[in-house]
């Protein structure tokens, strides 16, 4: 095991956490704040500005940077286009975020609590990563 | 709208944020690595070579939380009310829609906000319609 490889694992530990105590990795809570027009728990959107408070600093420090502090180049996005792909897709995973609760996160943190609804949703979120890779190979 | 006062849990709902924020600044500032969970978990599926080994720590973090919260504290409740075919077609739509858009919460929400990204933005605003859309839609006009 390497530095960069412990790194990593650290980030994911801490991120886990992070869903934990948020109350994100909780579907009903997450549906709770989903639900605007119901009993609306507006919890998360502190989540969100808690998250983004410190994230804020660190990638305008990233931007300015080439290479990470354990030595690997930098890897930030460089697409910028507003396309259909985008859009549709973000609209696809934000229907089924308000179907269960889960987004991707929420979900593998609640997998590792070993309750079998998120294994259940794990596994259907992996098998559509994997359709969505077939679709893209028939595209090439 | 109507605010649910009982619920809201201001206090755990920022530090967790801030403990997010700080996971996500810790991979970017030393791995040098967007923190997007449905880009690395694709990622893996993908196989790339020179990145499995970061992937899969990254996800093996993920997952050991709960065991390591609750080596020193209870585990807080997690809930799930969705019946199985509703979870399959929900983890269907977000395997897909998130690899289709290059990201989800993490990635466009957390990691693409702070780094004022219009496409992430668009990406957030899009997906968050879609999930007050769906509730409104599910609990309001089925009643379910």
């Amino acid at each position: 095991m390497n530095k960069v490889t412990i790194s990593a694992f650290v980030s994911g530990l801490i991120f886990s956490f992070g869903l934990l105590l948020s109350g994100m990795a909780n579907p009903e809570k997450v549906l709770g704040f989903l639900d605007l027009f119901g009993a609306w728990d507006p919890s998360l959107a502190l989540v969100m500005g808690g998250a983004i408070a410190v994230g804020l600093p660190a990638f305008l420090i990233a931007q300015k940077r080439t290479n990470a502090i354990l030595g690997e180049p930098m890897h930030l996005p460089a697409n910028r286009k507003l396309d259909k792909r985008l859009l549709l897709g973000s609209l696809a995973f934000g229907v089924g975020w308000g179907l269960a609760g889960f987004c991707p996160g929420p979900g593998i943190v609640a997998s590792g609590a070993l309750e079998p609804g998120a294994l259940v949703f794990v596994l259907a979120m992996v098998s559509g990563m994997l359709v969505f890779r077939q679709l893209e190979r028939r595209t090439r | 709208m109507n605010i649910d006062w009982n619920a809201f849990t201001p206090l755990t709902a920022l530090a967790g944020g801030v403990l997010i924020g700080l996971a996500s600044a810790w991979l970017i500032l030393m791995n040098g690595r967007i923190a997007g969970i449905s880009g690395i978990l694709g990622g893996l599926l993908n196989n790339e070579r020179g990145n499995r080994g970061w992937q899969l720590a990254f996800m093996l973090g993920l997952l050991a939380g709960p065991a390591i919260w609750a080596l020193f504290h209870a585990l807080p409740s997690i809930e799930i009310n969705a019946s199985y075919p509703v979870l399959i077609a929900a983890g269907l739509l977000v395997g897909i829609g998130t690899r289709y858009a290059a990201g989800c919460t993490s990635g466009h929400g957390v990691c693409g906000l702070s780094r004022l990204s219009p496409r992430s933005l668009a990406a957030t605003l899009t997906f968050m319609f879609g999930g007050f859309a769906t509730v409104y839609v599910v609990r309001h006009l089925l009643g379910a």
